[in-house]
């Protein structure tokens, strides 16, 4: 299994903090499509990814055990 | 000594400074980011800061070891506050110190630029009339329906 973590306005919208979810072997845009769909989230092409606290790219491959962050645009400073 | 942090109590400044001095230094620049009351006229009563903990400290150390290889000799600190932050409060501080002081000035430059692109920690505006997450690095743009719209990144 995986944990996949919501932040700002996407977990508002989520309406949790994280799930767990089957995402191994996935690539991360199978699964940004899959939990855009599952939670009802648009516009998830202008989220961030982050695989165990590093931004991945939409073809990488999540591993078992493997944990992913969406991270919409920051806004810190 | 932790020189990247998230705190979630009032920054001490000068304890950020601290960690930066340095024999070898002719210049410590300090950046302190405060929240301010109006933004393109509407006024903020509030903020909620709200960081993936873990990442962003490993951002803002990303973000030292930039500066440390692009400005030789230079030693940088940055803290970040979450939490609920009132009108004057400070958000940010980043110390960098350097041999010689234009350095100084542009890695401390740097840092700030960098911490609104790669660093993930967001801000939530209160004002009288509602709260929202704002949504891109400039501080531009809210999303009023909780979502970037179509033109919104490349700014």
């Amino acid at each position: 299994m995986n944990k996949v973590l919501f932040f700002a306005h996407l977990r508002d919208s989520a309406g949790v903090e994280s799930v767990e979810f089957a995402a191994s072997g996935k690539t991360v845009a199978d699964l940004k499509e899959l939990i855009s769909e599952q939670f009802g989230l648009q516009n998830f092409d202008t989220v961030m990814t982050a695989i165990n606290e590093e931004f991945a790219t939409d073809d990488e491959v999540i591993q078992e055990g493997d944990t992913i962050a969406f991270i919409p645009p920051v806004s810190g400073g | 000594m932790k020189f990247f942090e998230i705190a979630k109590d009032p920054i001490n400044t000068q304890s950020v400074i601290d960690k930066v001095i340095q024999r070898e230094a002719g210049a410590i620049t300090t950046f302190i980011g405060t929240v301010r009351e109006l933004t393109h006229g509407k006024k903020t009563l509030y903020l909620v800061y709200e960081a993936y903990e873990p990442m962003a400290v490993k951002k803002l150390a990303q973000i030292g070891t930039e500066i440390e290889e692009r400005w030789p000799g230079s030693k940088v600190a940055i803290t970040h506050r979450v939490g609920k932050l009132d009108i004057t409060d400070i958000a940010v501080v980043i110390a960098v110190s350097t041999p010689h002081r234009a350095d100084a000035y542009e890695a401390n430059r740097y840092a700030i630029e960098r911490i609104k692109e790669i660093v993930p920690i967001w801000k939530k505006e209160h004002w009288e009339d509602g709260q929202e997450w704002i949504g891109n690095q400039l501080e531009t743009v809210a999303y009023p329906s909780g979502k970037p719209e179509e033109g919104d990144l490349g700014e």
